[in-house]
């Protein structure tokens, strides 16, 4: 008999629960690897902040310690992610070749509420397909018609909604306490990065992993750029 | 000897031209005449409705003039039953927009895709082109408000003010005469009915023989309004172009 193998690692007959529909497992082993990639977002006066750790994990051990888990999709909006490795540069690369398309097309950038949107449509249906993609995403950038930044927390079961600070993973956990407490309304880039730092450190101190540090990019009206120093 | 060449749309004549197209261009010259105007604050659709019988019911709506989505608007000249397909497509084309960008289509975007389906048919399939040409009415933040035609070969252009249909070559010299740069959308409304009034083969003109629609902004939203048989009229008489009111004692 046909056999299935489910992401842990499990073998199980298939049956025809598995034909259509979740089974229990599966729902909650869709990502196999824990979230242990970083990945924060703060929203700005006027710009936003995201930070991705720069560890490569395959399981527990750490590949790399450079990685980029972000794609800029067109001058002012960046997209970071993280999730089943391969899915997520996929995915990454089919969004950003299709925003990059438009802007050929139409001689014009998509609003980042317009590729959020884009991105959780596309993501809705891969879910409804035989093979979905498990890819979490921030996607951070800036408006330059409504001349204000903007944040997006987008889930792999294709949740997805524009809020102040944001995280993934285990970093959640560590972090969005301290954002709950010390994030305010139109902060400058020093207290964001300072925030971050704060973030950073905490999640150095908690988390039992390693994850190589973050790499920061802002996301303002001028572009996409990297910051140092983290 | 242009048999040969004009049964399928898809074979140049000898002398490089597609007959089956330019037969369709031929039917639109036909079909009542629909003129549009691009104002400072708005945008106006004119048509001539074609009175058939006096028997046929008359239907309140406008016949040629349809509403594509939240901001555009457009008029028809040629076949209704061709229209209807495109307006359809046009529909489900900005509604698909709207649901995958969380935001209006922009209004070439959607002239762009009905014009790409225009030329399809000009060029493959053995089927005959669509016998329509439409004027587009419509607002969106890149461009504001913007006035495009067009025609079945899947050409299209933007205009400050155009026409389609029977006379469209008259219609369009009035035009350019009688256009005003920076015009608002009253003064446009008074040019589409006078360019009309001298077009249209009858000489009374009434809501029962034009459309109107117009699309602006109020209170910093935009509104699309295809006008009442009402309000028709009362621009007609406000212009002086209207029927003679019965005397009562008559």
């Amino acid at each position: 008999m046909c056999r299935r193998k489910l992401s842990t690692g499990v073998l199980l007959p298939s049956s025809k629960f598995f034909v259509q529909g979740f089974s229990p497992k599966e729902t909650l082993s869709r990502i196999a690897q824990p979230p242990l990639d970083v990945l924060l977002g703060i929203r700005g006066k006027d710009f936003v902040l995201i930070a991705t750790s720069k560890a490569f994990l395959h399981g527990i051990t750490v590949v790399k310690d450079t990685d980029d888990k972000t794609r800029a999709l067109n001058d002012h909006t960046l997209l970071a992610f993280s999730g089943e490795a391969g899915d997520t540069i996929q995915f990454a690369e089919f969004i950003q070749a299709n925003t990059q398309l438009y802007t050929m097309r139409h001689s014009y950038d998509l609003p980042v509420s317009s590729v959020a949107s884009f991105v959780r449509s596309e993501l809705a249906s891969s879910l409804r397909s035989r093979h979905p993609y498990t890819v979490n995403m921030l996607i951070g950038g800036y408006d330059a018609k409504k001349e204000q930044p903007e944040l997006y927390w987008l889930d792999y079961l294709a949740s997805s909604a524009e809020i102040p600070y944001a995280a993934h993973g285990y970093a959640q956990y560590y972090c969005l306490s301290i954002l709950d407490a010390h994030y305010k309304k139109g902060m400058g880039v020093d207290e964001v990065v300072g925030l971050m730092k704060d973030c950073h450190a905490e999640l150095k101190r908690r988390m039992p992993i390693d994850f190589k540090g973050l790499q920061v990019k802002l996301v303002n009206k001028d572009g996409i750029s990297e910051l140092e120093g983290f | 000897m242009s048999r040969r060449y004009d049964s399928r749309t898809t074979i140049f004549s000898p002398e490089g031209r597609l007959y089956q197209v330019e037969y369709a261009l031929e039917a639109i010259s036909h079909a009542g005449t629909a003129i549009g105007i691009l104002a400072t604050d708005g945008i106006v659709l004119a048509a001539e409705r074609k009175v058939t019988s006096k028997l046929l019911e008359q239907d309140s709506s406008a016949e040629k003039l349809y509403i594509l989505n939240d901001n555009m608007i457009c008029a028809v000249a040629g076949m209704t039953a061709d229209a209807n397909i495109l307006i359809n497509y046009a529909r489900q084309t900005a509604q698909n927009y709207l649901r995958t960008y969380d935001e209006e289509i922009p209004c070439e975007q959607l002239v762009k895709r009905l014009c790409d389906l225009k030329q399809g048919y000009t060029q493959h399939g053995g089927l005959r082109p669509f016998g329509v040409s439409f004027i587009y009415a419509g607002y969106d933040s890149l461009r504001n408000f913007q006035l495009y035609l067009s025609n079945p070969s899947g050409n299209y252009g933007g205009w400050k003010a155009t026409s389609a249909g029977a006379n469209n070559a008259s219609a369009q010299s009035l035009l350019k005469q009688d256009y005003k740069e920076d015009c608002n959308l009253e003064e446009a409304c008074e040019t589409a009915v006078k360019v009309l009034s001298r077009t249209m083969d009858s000489t009374t003109l009434s809501s029962e023989k034009l459309e109107f629609a117009t699309v602006g902004h109020r209170n910093g939203k935009i509104y699309l309004n295809i006008w009442s048989a009402e309000e028709i009229d009362a621009l007609l008489k406000k212009h002086g172009l209207g029927k003679e009111e019965k005397s009562s004692d008559e």
